[in-house]
């Protein structure tokens, strides 16, 4: 056991010290891909919204619902309380639709276009067949258009459907009409109002009562045009007694330009069901001068029904604004709540993240283990929400939220809330903040690793209970995006 | 195979080493006893290369300049230390730490990196030498030891490491009688022809169970007396008193003829 344990950390450094030769503190992902793209002229009104949702082909209730989220959005306030020092966004200069001209209709690999093949080449995402073996169905999204769905037989013989957003109000409108907005309303809020409004594609997946999804299913989200807001929007429906892991990749290419990124995740875990959801996030984080980078504003969360349970573990490195709180609606009595996350600010990335515990069911449990890490004059606060109301008997919550600071000239903030109304809720939150000392890196040093390899080993140590909770691969991605984002912060 | 050579070290333009001279050779055992804030530690990591000191002088071992280095190049070269304060590193599994360190000189080197089966029996047999158990090397490196359990890891890690030269600073310092007996032991067994070892001790006591070939004593940032392993039980009836003040006169004869060797 030790053995394998040992191995697989071996291929991890291993893999994570080749990565670190290959990149060089420079934004790994940093090209662009010349697609022939058809793109809607900037600006954002309730012709654009008729636009999006005819391009698509969509029925007229969700065309509605779509008009509906654009008049709420246009009465809404963007949220100021968030520690986040935002250049003014320019919601009329965006264009809010661009989709590869050549749509596909795919059957097999062969058939996608080659230069998305090759722009997934150098993501790494493993695409090909050989690659699907590995047991990962992707739903590849480029600029909001599902280029390509894998797996979608072996999963169909499961019952369970994973496709895109656009196909699923095609083929399952009944299922997307049921769930859309029951987790997160239209007018939630208006980052959510305004995915709503304007969302172009996403994924959908939906796992029947009874079934364990036979693979772990992922999507890589990528922005590739200049100038467009990418809004995916995604549902997961786990009916009774079902089970799904779900990973969520994000890379952008780099870019002057501040690009908005707002999406919504809906999760529904009905009676017994569970959902695991892990997100690696390595959006284009911007320059050391906080030029370029991607404005991050996600709106996350998740119902658990009775004996259910919702678990969401982020991995947070890009973006040059993160605005982002995975949640869950504790409903069910037993039901359960987990958020486990990293998030890195170095350069002059903001991240203002947490995540919302709402305790209604009663025996009700949540655990939050939150890792903020700030490197350069990068700018981290943990925000979180425990509420227990009055109907949440003996419910329970436990919060730990550790900072670690690399540098002098960075901040780490941390903000719980804490609302209790019924008198058996337990509530208990920890937190510390420390910062890599001069003497762990000397320590290390003087047992023969550089400072660089000291640095990455001290700070995966800081997130081991986070990576503990992700899937192998992803564990490994998340190491090795860790060290690269912190490179250049040493010394 | 070590020679130091008018060694000084200042922090922040206080001179904490005013000229050492030192020359270790090849499976010999080095004591450097002194009174507190006699630059004991300051001299072991000037040897080791941590930053922050400005140095002046020689140090070489086996004729290589080391002051030019890097801890990591130092550590590559065969310098190890033992700390007086060994550091916490949360999460990080001791296996792995010490895997990675000892792959670490052996790439610097030019030599093959150890698998994670070979490294087991390694582990494994350094363990035995300092009577740890193998749950030791699931734990995170240092969290939660207790003082001796964090003394014998640096024990372990030596005996992965191999070191050419080991400077232990104060391993002795906060142990019970019957960790002190393991760790001696373990110190004992890693000595060798090729290994020089300087042992950083206040106390007499460690010294009941290595035997030094040589003894010195570090007063006010200078050696100012040096002998076989008898000037250690001098000291431990008379203490430092007659040394402080550079008050040489009170020594014996016999030590002083010493010192001159």
């Amino acid at each position: 056991m030790d053995d394998i344990i040992a191995e697989q950390k071996d291929t991890m450094s291993e893999q994570l010290r080749e990565i670190e030769e290959l990149t060089e503190a420079s934004y790994e992902y940093g090209f662009s891909t010349d697609l022939d793209t058809d793109i809607a002229p900037p600006g954002l009104t309730e012709d654009t919204v008729r636009l999006i949702s005819a391009k698509k082909d969509e029925p007229p209730w969700l065309l509605e619902w779509r008009l509906k989220a654009y008049e709420a959005w246009t009465s809404m306030d963007e949220p100021d309380w968030a520690k986040l020092n935002i250049a003014p966004i320019d919601y009329q200069g965006l264009s809010y639709w661009a989709a590869p001209k050549q749509k596909p209709v795919l059957d097999s690999m062969d058939d996608v276009d080659p230069e998305i093949r090759d722009m997934f080449d150098k993501l790494g995402i493993p695409l090909h067949e050989q690659k699907l073996l590995s047991n990962v169905a992707i739903d590849a999204i480029v600029d909001s258009v599902s280029v390509t769905t894998t797996f979608k037989a072996t999963l169909a013989e499961a019952g369970v459907i994973f496709c895109s957003f656009s196909e699923a109000v095609q083929d399952h409108p009944e299922l997307v009409r049921e769930h859309l907005g029951s987790v997160v309303p239209v007018r939630d809020n208006f980052f959510a109002a305004l995915n709503s409004a304007v969302f172009s594609d996403g994924s959908f997946c939906y796992i029947p009562a009874g079934v364990r999804c036979p693979m772990e299913l992922s999507t890589y989200f990528r922005i590739n045009s200049q100038n467009t807001g990418q809004f995916e929007r995604t549902l997961i429906v786990a009916e009774d007694d079902s089970h799904v892991s779900y990973l969520e990749g994000c890379t952008a290419p780099q870019r002057d330009e501040n690009q908005l990124h707002a999406a919504v995740v809906e999760l529904v875990a009905k009676d017994r069901a569970e959902i695991k959801y892990s997100t690696v996030q390595n959006w284009y984080p911007g320059d050391e001068n906080g030029v370029g980078g991607i404005y991050n504003f996600v709106t996350k969360r998740g119902r658990a029904h009775t004996d259910a349970k919702i678990s969401w573990t982020q991995v947070e490195t890009g973006s040059a604004i993160t605005w982002k709180y995975p949640s869950v609606i504790l409903q069910g009595d037993r039901s359960v709540g987990e958020f486990y996350s990293v998030a890195l600010s170095s350069k002059r990335q903001q991240a203002d993240t947490g995540t919302k515990m709402i305790h209604i069911g009663a025996d009700t449990t949540s655990s939050i283990i939150s890792k903020g890490i700030s490197a350069g004059h990068g700018q981290n606060t943990y925000r979180g929400l425990v509420k227990a109301m009055r109907s949440a008997e003996n419910a329970r919550n436990y919060t730990q939220c550790d900072s670690l600071l690399i540098g002098s000239d960075c901040g780490a903030h941390t903000i719980p809330y804490i609302e209790v109304k019924n008198p058996t809720a337990q509530v208990e939150h920890e937190a510390s903040t420390s910062t890599v000392g001069e003497d762990q890196l000397y320590y290390c040093r003087q047992r023969g690793m550089t400072e660089e390899d000291a640095m990455s080993m001290i700070v995966n140590g800081f997130c081991r209970e986070v990576f503990n909770e992700l899937p192998m691969e992803f564990a490994v991605e998340a190491q090795r995006l860790l060290s690269v984002s912190l490179e250049g912060s040493v010394g | 195979m070590l020679h130091v050579e008018n060694l000084t070290a200042s922090i922040a333009g206080n001179q904490i080493l005013k000229g050492i001279d030192l020359d270790v050779g090849a499976g010999e055992v080095h004591a450097v006893m002194g009174p507190n804030g006699s630059g004991k530690s300051t001299f072991a990591h000037a040897l080791a290369g941590r930053d922050g000191y400005e140095i002046s002088g020689t140090v070489t071992l086996d004729g290589a300049d080391l002051l030019d280095l890097e801890p990591e190049e130092r550590a590559a070269a065969g310098v190890f230390m033992g700390f007086q304060y060994p550091v916490e590193i949360p999460g990080v599994n001791n296996m792995y730490f010490l895997r990675t360190a000892l792959n670490s000189v052996r790439k610097a080197r030019g030599e093959e990196e150890v698998g994670a089966r070979d490294f087991l029996a390694v582990a494994q047999e350094a363990m035995d030498l300092v009577e740890m158990k193998t749950d030791f090397l699931n734990r995170a490196v240092n969290a939660g030891f207790s003082g001796g359990e964090k003394k014998r890891n640096e024990i372990l890690q030596m005996a992965i490491m191999q070191p050419r030269l080991a400077v232990l600073d104060e391993t002795d310092s906060g142990l019970d009688i019957d960790a002190l007996r393991i760790i001696a032991s373990g110190i004992n067994a890693l000595r060798g022809p090729d290994r020089s070892m300087i042992v950083i001790t206040h106390y007499q006591r460690l010294l009941d169970y290595i035997k030094p070939d040589f003894v010195h004593v570090l007063v006010d940032g200078r050696i100012v007396e040096s002998g076989d392993h008898t000037l250690a039980l001098h000291l431990e009836d008379h203490g430092y008193a007659g040394f402080v003040n550079h008050d040489l006169d009170n020594v014996p004869e016999q030590r002083l003829s010493a010192a001159v060797l």
